[in-house]
């Protein structure tokens, strides 16, 4: 009995019991939430599409005259070298079929954790219309400072023939991002995912001009 | 154990006389940030009420199979597999509060007053005086909670919980919802608790 007890496997086997059940639990968890939480962050990335690509104030506008921009999803596959990445490239219509804009989708390694988020564009890419941060665990009070209005409106109508640089102290220059103070990581892996977004959908958004718009609304 | 506190005990005491946050100042953390509404403080203190709860009775149930050497990394395993639940359950249900908490949910795994309760109590104690101790505790954290999320609510926008309370004419005191709001209300409330018990006490200060 104390030799059993002895044995590595005898001193942890409540540990590694524990860790596999409620491994197990978690899992359930995730796959019971899962969907609902996916349904939620669908039903907010639909909802700021007009705000990412008309502003705050227009897109106030079209809800109060009762509109809404057609919004049809695309997945857009680009090939980088062995890699390909996968965006989502949603096409914004008004309601008479003018193209409105497009907002893709992306994600990549913030500071803490993954940083998800939505890129505006006007309808021929060649202007970014606004930026919002769909996820992110940046640390609170620096890094989560991403999320503000003031420092996402740094993006705001900006043309998309220069990438978005990050700089201490902007002096105002072409695509300056004031980077935010005890949190240059995570300021220049938004831009960084804004910049690749640009680069890697600008050339692509015209194939998709003639989807229709039967997605969701 | 006949000195170990009874259930009603552990339940009176985590309200005022140890409350986790006026007596002990732990899980400052929290009390720090979420206190600039009482939305995000009562779903705050209702998270933490939920973990406690459940990592309390678990350990307890575990008490006797506890190896002092690996019991710190089995409170934090069943700490941590609570609050992921929590999470979930708030991105799922409640998807603009859990934005909102943002990582101060996920952060409720390093509260030390969760990890506290299982030493101190939960990991000696039976699961029904475990269960007890952490319903003391929770509500204390949370009367802590909502009475800071109050004054800072009240004073910085002028209402409750959204609502306009004071007159139109209270030039809200934008600091209180800020961060350096919280240690002023916190300090202040934590001096008047420690008067107030004081002077029952017939201490002096």
């Amino acid at each position: 009995m104390n030799a059993i007890q002895r044995t590595n496997l005898g001193q942890a086997w409540l540990v590694l019991l524990l860790a596999l059940l409620f491994g197990m639990s978690l899992a359930g968890v995730q796959a019971a939430l899962g969907p609902k939480i996916e349904e939620n962050k669908l039903k907010e990335t639909l909802e700021k599409v007009p705000v990412v690509i008309l502003g705050q104030q227009a897109a106030d506008e079209l809800n109060a005259k009762g509109e809404t921009l057609v919004i049809t999803p695309n997945t857009v596959a680009v090939e980088k070298g062995p890699v390909t990445k996968y965006y989502t490239l949603y096409k914004a219509d008004f309601k008479d079929g003018t193209l409105a804009g497009w907002v893709v989708k992306t994600k990549g390694q913030g500071y803490a954790d993954k940083i998800e988020l939505l890129v505006g564009m006007d309808a021929d890419a060649a202007k970014v219309t606004g930026l919002f941060i769909l996820d992110q665990k940046e640390t609170p009070g620096l890094g989560n400072k991403i999320v503000e209005d003031a420092w996402r409106a740094q993006y705001s109508n900006k043309e998309t023939t220069t990438p978005f640089k990050v700089v201490k102290l902007a002096t105002g220059g072409v695509n300056e991002i004031d980077a935010i103070s005890g949190a240059t990581i995570s300021s220049k892996a938004v831009t960084k995912f804004v910049n690749q977004a640009v680069s890697d959908l600008k050339p692509r958004v015209a194939q998709f001009k003639d989807s229709d718009g039967k997605g969701v609304q | 154990m006949a000195d170990q506190p009874t259930a009603t005990e552990r339940f009176l005491q985590g309200i005022l006389p140890e409350n986790p946050v006026y007596r002990q100042l732990l899980g400052l953390c929290p009390t720090l940030a979420v206190t600039n509404g009482m939305q995000p403080a009562i779903t705050m203190a209702c998270s933490v009420a939920f973990v406690l709860i459940c990592a309390n009775v678990v350990i307890s149930l575990l008490r006797n199979l506890l190896k002092p050497h690996l019991r710190i990394v089995i409170f934090t395993l069943t700490i941590a597999t609570f609050v992921t639940i929590a999470d979930r359950v708030l991105a799922a249900y409640l998807y603009q509060m859990s934005k909102t908490l943002g990582p101060y949910i996920p952060l409720i795994i390093v509260n030390c007053l969760i990890i506290c309760r299982c030493e101190v109590c939960a990991s000696k104690q039976s699961p029904f005086i475990a269960a007890s101790d952490a319903l003391g505790q929770s509500l204390g954290f949370g009367l802590a909670l909502v009475s800071i999320a109050a004054v800072r609510e009240l004073l910085g926008t002028g209402g409750l919980f959204g609502y306009q309370l004071l007159p139109a004419a209270w030039p809200d005191w934008v600091i209180m919802v800020l961060p350096p709001g919280a240690f002023i209300t916190l300090g202040l409330l934590l001096g008047l608790v420690n008067w107030y018990s004081a002077r029952k006490s017939g201490g002096s200060i």
